[in-house]
Formats: structure tokens, C-alpha cells, sequence
């Protein structure tokens, strides 16, 4: 099947059924990335994460709906948005329910919307998120919003996989110390106060905006923890100008901020084009990327070497602490990989 | 990666009653299905792009309004033009009996009225779609 020209001609039962196909990990879905993946890196990604309940899903909404509806006489974008929700680590199931917020983008052509389930992975979005933006970045989609399950404080994969990261907080969620913590704040490259007609809504913008004056600039080695572009100088040596995160307020349910807020979010986008830094981090990206399908790969390699009964037979030498965790590393995971070898070790002993 | 059931749980129309829906939902949850729920009164229009994008293996309408002899059918014929005409449809909610037959020669798979248990419910999905894969297979 040509993947790419059903893509590309906006075939959306064409991208439905690649998105399950990716998600489930086939060999058809990789056989498609592979024909799809030179026609990726032309989308905006964009991330919106925070803490459940915040709004994340009504905000997502407004981006793309100020997207659609551009107030500056601008031709409208295409938008396509990947809603994660959280799998039950009990029965496998889930339920998807980001939808249900998104009633305003319904019957537009120009917005495709998908719900994820996060199927075991546990850093806020599904493992075949990343495929999956591959395939609505091949499909043309202008811009694509990557909304995380509702996060606590540490789930910030998000970041490593868009290129704008939002993250989003309401009043009343916690005091100036939760705000100095490490973890999801860090990543904001544009930071929402949602629900701002709230109570408290002026502390916690003060709150964050204190948080961030706290820190100086964000400038070092790696920026988001990402390693830096082998030949790219220092950041910001083109602009000398670095990226100041806003604090912005937001009232998604009335519509209120979200043209506001979609100004500043090309407005990083272009930041990011000018100064270097989007190359930057798709330097970054690509490695992370790559990394983590290696480790994926060689844990599903090892599973299929080594067979369920030794495994459980070394379980139970360390349940009966026979052997320690690391004996039975080097018992089940031999510093040399190759599977020959590790068969006639384990007939010799 | 194990193939997923994925489920859309629909209100169509204009009840505003989605108690039966949320416990079905709920059932297929933890049944190991993703569920995607859209919420109260959805078109027939809103329930198939739903259906469209999230290449669901069956759709679960639920309806107490008595409108279910003008949604049903029209949902099924914008399932159809967009290319699903494998979907499983089911129903629930009060229908009479006299309208389970037709709403059978339309093309939905089964009807669930009041009473009904998510056992039942789960085991008919589950084994229909089952037999949809191994046609595929085969």
C-alpha cells in the first residue's frame, strides 16, 4: 500500500487505521514508518501536560480552535491532536474520555483528533506516541498538540518528543515551595495559569512567575537534560537572547487567552527557528528517540532468548537468596549479548 | 504489542441520562478494552468522525430518548460511507421489542434493554470480534 499518498491526500480512514497499526507495534506499522519517516519533521509539536483536572484537554481544544479560527485574517492551520489517557495497570483497559471536551472541533475537516492509551509506559505518554506524530506529521498536519494523561510531578517525557512544551496549572494546586521543585515546571516553555477567574489564580501566577526569577535564565549544558548538537555552538550565541518563559492566564472554557496563548506558541516556535535551537533539540530528540526504541528492542530480544522456566528457577534461587539480584544478572543477562554464546553457557553449566 | 479492543461508547441525541453508558464503559474498562467516551448529545455526525478517527472495532449507542429508529440508522449509513462497514454496532437503552428486529436487518449486532448483565454484554463484544479477526486471518 502506498502509505504516503494516502497520507498525503488526507485519506482520514488511511491515517485511522496506520495510527492502530503503529500503536499495536506490527509489522505493517513498521514497514510504513519506514516509507512515511522521510516525509516527517515539517509539523509543530506541541505538548500540553500538568496535573489532572487542570483543563489540559479544554485548552488543547482552544489552541486548535484559534488555529482554525484566526483572528489576524490568516489562512487557517491543520491541526491534529493526540489525547493520552492512563491504562489500567489492573485489567489493561482504559477509558478515553478527552473527547468529550472537544465537542467545539467536531465536524472540521481540518482537525483529526486521537485518543492514546498509555498501555504500560510511564512517563505521561503511550510508548508508540512518537510513531504516532510521525504519521500526522507525514500527513501534513500543520500542527500537532500531544496532550499527556494528567501528570504529577516527574512525568516529563512530553518534552523530549514536541518542540513547545506548555504546561498547565490551575489556582489552589499547591503553594511557592511545590513550585521550586524539580521536574514538570522545568520543562515549560510556556507556562498557563488555566481557570484564572478562580480564587487565587493572582498567587499562582505570582507563585510561578517567583519561580521562575528564582532561576535566572536557563541557559547550561543541557538544555530540557538533552544533549546538545555536537556542532553547534553555545545556545543563543546567533540572538545572545535567550527564551523567557512566560506566565500566562487562561479561561479555556470561555474561550478566554487561548488566541493570546497560540500567539506566544508560534511565537516560540519562531524563537526556536531563529536561534538555532530547534535543531538543537531535534538533535536531542532523535537520540532519545533512538535510545530508547534500542533499550525497547533488546528487552523484547532478551524475553525471546531466555526461556520462561529459567527465568522463574533464578527467581526462585534469589526468593530463597541463593543467589543476589546481581548473580542473577550475570546469570540471565551475560555481559556478552550474543545469543549463540549465551546458550552454550547456560548447556556447560 | 497485543491487539487492543477499542470501543467507542456514543450518546446520540438529546437525552441527557448517560448513567447506562458510563457502566457499560466502565465493564468494557475493565475488561482489558480501551473505551472511548464522547459524552452526551452527539449527531449521528459527531458519533461516526469519533468512530472514523479512532479506528474502533465496534461502537456502542446508547439511547433512552425513543429516537432510536432515526439515529441508529443514520449512524450506520455514515459508518458505511466512511469506509467502516465492519464496525460492530450495538445498542442499548429502552427500545421496545417490536423495533429489535429492524433495527437487526440495519446491521446492529445486538440490543441490550434495561436489566441487562455487562457480562453478557462483554462476553457478545468480545466474541464477535473474535470472530471478525479469525476472518481476517483466514
Amino acid at each position: 500500500m502506498d502509505w504516503v499518498g494516502a497520507l498525503q491526500s488526507g485519506n482520514r480512514l488511511a491515517i485511522a487505521r496506520l495510527l492502530t497499526q503503529v500503536e499495536n507495534d506490527t509489522p505493517q506499522g513498521r514497514a510504513a514508518l519506514d516509507e512515511i519517516f522521510p516525509h516527517t519533521g515539517k509539523a509543530h509539536l506541541v505538548g500540553v501536560t500538568g496535573a489532572p483536572g487542570v483543563g489540559k484537554s479544554s485548552l488543547v481544544t482552544q489552541i486548535a480552535w484559534a488555529c482554525r479560527h484566526p483572528a489576524d485574517g490568516k489562512a487557517p492551520r491543520t491541526v491534529a491532536i493526540i489525547a493520552v489517557d492512563p491504562t489500567s495497570p489492573f485489567s489493561g483497559g482504559a477509558i478515553l474520555g478527552d473527547r468529550v471536551r472537544m465537542r467545539d472541533l467536531s465536524g472540521d475537516e481540518g482537525v483529526f483528533i486521537r485518543s492514546m492509551a498509555t498501555r504500560g509506559a510511564l512517563g505521561g505518554i503511550a510508548r508508540a506516541t512518537v510513531e504516532a506524530v510521525q504519521v500526522l506529521d507525514a500527513a501534513g498536519f500543520d500542527m500537532i498538540l500531544v496532550e499527556t494523561v494528567g501528570a504529577g510531578q516527574s512525568e516529563v517525557e512530553i518534552a523530549s518528543l514536541t518542540q513547545t512544551t506548555i504546561v498547565v496549572e490551575a489556582p489552589g494546586l499547591g503553594d511557592d515551595i511545590q513550585a521550586i521543585k524539580a521536574g514538570i515546571l522545568e520543562i515549560a516553555d510556556i507556562l498557563v495559569v488555566n481557570k484564572a477567574d478562580l480564587p487565587g489564580a493572582d498567587q499562582t501566577v505570582l507563585a510561578l512567575r517567583a519561580m521562575l526569577n528564582l532561576g535566572g535564565s536557563p541557559a547550561g549544558e543541557l538544555h530540557h537534560g538533552f544533549p546538545t548538537e555536537p556542532e553547534t555552538p553555545a545556545r543563543h550565541a546567533e540572538t545572545d537572547v535567550g527564551w523567557e518563559v512566560p506566565v500566562m492566564r487562561c479561561i479555556a472554557i470561555k474561550r478566554e487567552g487561548a488566541a493570546e496563548l497560540l500567539r506566544m506558541v508560534d511565537a516560540h516556535y519562531q524563537y526556536l527557528r531563529q536561534s538555532g535551537e530547534l535543531r538543537q533539540r531535534e538533535w536531542g530528540r532523535i537520540l532519545l528517540a533512538f535510545d530508547r526504541l534500542v533499550q525497547q528492542t533488546l528487552v523484547e530480544r532478551w524475553r525471546k532468548s531466555a526461556t520462561p522456566e529459567r527465568i522463574e528457577n533464578v527467581m526462585q534461587k534469589l526468593y530463597r537468596r541463593e543467589l543476589s539480584p546481581y548473580q542473577a544478572l550475570d546469570i540471565l543477562v551475560p555481559e556478552t549479548t550474543p545469543r549463540l554464546e549465551v546458550e552454550e553457557r547456560q548447556q556447560q553449566r | 504489542m497485543e491487539r487492543k479492543i477499542r470501543i467507542l461508547i456514543a450518546k446520540p441525541g438529546l437525552d441527557g441520562h448517560d448513567r447506562g453508558a458510563k457502566v457499560v464503559a466502565r465493564a468494557l474498562r475493565d475488561a482489558g478494552m480501551e473505551v472511548i467516551y464522547t459524552g452526551l448529545r452527539q449527531t449521528p455526525e459527531m458519533v461516526a468522525e469519533a468512530a472514523l478517527q479512532e479506528d474502533v472495532d465496534a461502537v456502542g449507542l446508547s439511547i433512552l430518548s425513543g429516537a432510536h429508529m432515526v439515529l441508529v440508522p443514520r449512524i450506520i449509513e455514515l459508518l458505511r460511507a466512511n469506509g467502516q462497514d465492519k464496525v460492530i454496532v450495538f445498542v442499548g437503552g429502552i427500545i421496545p421489542e417490536r423495533d429489535i428486529p429492524e433495527l437487526k436487518s440495519m446491521g446492529v449486532s445486538c440490543v441490550y434493554g434495561p436489566g441487562t448483565s455487562t457480562v453478557r454484554v462483554i462476553e457478545d463484544i468480545r466474541g464477535m470480534i473474535d470472530a471478525r479477526i479469525q476472518l481476517e486471518r483466514e
